[in-house]
């Protein structure tokens, strides 16, 4: 088949998108931008149309957006059957086909995998269950959230000092709430930004108030007699009284629904090549089956072809639109997704911004302002060249950045711009915490050896 | 009307904040807040400040297709 005839059969046929949020959208407006005329059907188990998650930890928290207002805009029409509020169960490869829960079966030629990720819950169901214990990640999650924190609670909890835990604590804070930050690791945001920022991040908390607990677990969480949360155990042996507690321990990948379908999926997600086609479990890669967002994990040129799963809203647009791209093109006309990560942050009325892939950083140099301003940019360096930014109230630096990282610049850098005051430029550590403990979520994981390794080995959901 | 900024290309550098300062305000320096949904009388408003964005961080609806076809109890996309 000549390539132009390969894609006119590509730009027909029908294409599933399984997960109805900002990847499966943005997938789906760039399969109708591109020419696709086939049948497109979105398969979501929320009951919503898709609809924006940053917000709701801060915006939705503060009262000052809806959460039910946080429906993302089109960007154009994209002529697709929805089923929404049914979860897919099932996906059998030899017939091509998707299970819904409700027990309709779904025909496809391509599949997009855009399930994402679900809030990690608290460990001991029971605890779980009790009132005023709460996770954040859907509109729903966040309108009780807010309903409850402008319910006259007292203190609230938070346990896990990541971006969301501590975007969560800053919204206490704002709405003249106690709150007690509890993180297993030394600093807020040490699995993101490292040990150096995560101290930066320290201050600021308890400069805001906040009640920040490092270095300690929640071990248990009591109700009273009416099913209601009243206090929380640490592992240092004190206790905490609190009417909330907000469970901010990272994410899992919703990869469930395909065990059994010899995808490549398993907890630290959907493995696919640089053009987001997904392998089988023998490390094949499938040429019908694609994965974009949050529930995907791929080799990153940049980045020394390590796997990574990147929890970042850019990410899910930027790989959507490839995948899609690639879902209807022809062979040499695939696009790879070397997107450099890039997320942001707001809290305690500070922007805190990243780019490249801070945790593989061994070295760290602050090139503007000052760790204790609260303004600052930080850059990290990888074997000699520069890897990841971090900048707190410093978005204008972040687009120079990117482009040293993607030009791999030395590191440390010499730039004679740089506002330096006394100091020379000293790397230090960044003091990321050992890779092989938990931490509270980063939002980049490096979830994979390098191919050229010869160690790739698939790991079953139930690993 | 439903608006999403891309908040990694923001820069806060806050015209929007001035064009339509009902949707768009700063929270400290430079984080910026939306609100994700406006009313058709701030349309003007809002796309002139998407228009003025130096970035082109501002995305508004270009569609307001009804999500069709849909099973299950979802609340229609109304403005
Ligand atoms: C509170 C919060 C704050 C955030 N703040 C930021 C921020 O400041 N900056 C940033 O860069 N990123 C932020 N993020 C991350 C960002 O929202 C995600 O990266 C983004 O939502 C990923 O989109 P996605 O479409 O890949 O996955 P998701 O948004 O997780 O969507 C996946 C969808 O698939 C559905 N689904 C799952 N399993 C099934 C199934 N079996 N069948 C059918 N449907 C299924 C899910 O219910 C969900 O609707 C935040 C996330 C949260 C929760
Ligand atoms: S005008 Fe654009 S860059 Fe400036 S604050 Fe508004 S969205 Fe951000």
């Amino acid at each position: 088949m000549s390539t132009d005839t390969d894609t006119e059969a590509r730009r027909q046929g029908r294409i599933v998108v399984v997960g109805a949020s900002l990847a499966g959208l943005r997938a789906a407006e760039t399969l109708r931008d591109q020419g696709f005329t086939g049948s497109l059907t979105m398969i979501g188990d929320e009951p919503y149309e898709p609809y924006d998650r940053p917000p709701l930890s801060k915006q939705a928290l503060l009262g000052r957006a809806r959460p039910e207002d946080t429906a993302l805009p089109r960007r154009r029409d994209v002529d697709a059957a929805w089923r929404l509020g049914v979860a897919a169960e099932g996906l059998d490869r030899d017939a091509r086909q998707v299970r819904l829960a409700n027990g309709d079966t779904v025909s496809y030629d391509r599949l997009l995998i855009a399930t994402g990720t679900r809030a990690r819950p608290w460990i001991h169901p029971e605890e779980a269950a009790l009132d005023g214990v709460f996770v954040l990640r859907t509109r729903d999650d966040s309108a009780c959230l807010h309903r409850k924190l402008t319910s006259g609670v007292s203190r609230v909890l938070v346990i896990g000092a990541g971006f969301t835990g501590s975007e969560v604590a800053s919204a206490c804070r704002e709405l003249g709430l106690e709150v007690t930050v509890a993180e297993r690791g030394p600093a807020p945001l040490v699995g993101a930004l490292g040990g150096v920022i995560g101290a930066a991040a320290d201050r600021l908390q308890r400069s805001k108030g906040v009640d920040l607990r490092c270095g300690v677990s929640v071990t248990a969480l009591e109700g009273d007699y009416g099913g209601r949360l009243r206090r929380a155990h640490l592992s240092d042996g004190t206790a905490i009284d609190a009417e909330v507690a907000v469970i901010s321990l990272g994410a899992v990948r919703n990869t469930e629904w395909l065990a059994g379908s010899g995808v490549a999926a398993g907890p630290r997600g959907v493995a696919c090549d640089a053009g987001c086609r997904v392998f089988d479990v023998n490390g094949i890669v499938t040429d019908d089956i694609y994965a974009a967002g949050d529930v995907a994990r791929s080799p990153h040129p940049l980045f020394d072809y390590q796997f990574l799963s990147l929890e970042h809203w850019g990410n899910a647009v930027e790989q959507a639109e490839i995948a899609a791209h690639n879902m209807i093109c022809a062979g040499t006309k695939r696009i790879p997704h070397l997107w450099v990560p890039m997320f942001w942050s707001s809290q305690f009325g500070i922007n805190i911004k990243s780019v490249g892939v801070p945790p593989l950083g061994d070295q760290l140099v602050v090139t503007q302002g000052s760790l204790t301003e609260e303004r600052f940019v930080a850059v990290y360096g990888y074997r000699g060249r520069v890897i990841a930014a971090a900048t707190f109230d410093g978005a204008k630096w972040l687009g120079f950045y990117q482009e040293q990282i993607a030009a791999g610049a030395p590191f440390p850098p010499e730039y004679r711009t740089v506002d330096r005051r006394t100091e020379t430029l000293q790397p230090v550590d960044p003091d990321f915490p050992d890779p092989h403990l938990p931490t509270h979520g980063p939002t980049v994981t490096l979830s994979g050896h390098s191919p050229s390794e010869r160690r790739v080995q698939f790991v079953p959901s139930r690993a | 009307m439903r608006l999403v900024v891309d908040l990694n290309r923001c820069q806060g550098f806050a015209q929007c904040v001035f064009l339509a300062p009902d949707v768009f305000a700063l929270h400290g320096e430079e984080a910026l807040l939306f609100s994700p949904r406006f009313d058709e009388e701030q349309r003007d408003r809002v796309e002139k400040a998407a228009a003025a964005c130096p970035v082109q961080a501002i995305l508004v609806d270009y569609s307001d297709e009804p999500t069709r076809g849909v099973t299950g109890g979802v609340e229609p996309h109304v403005d």
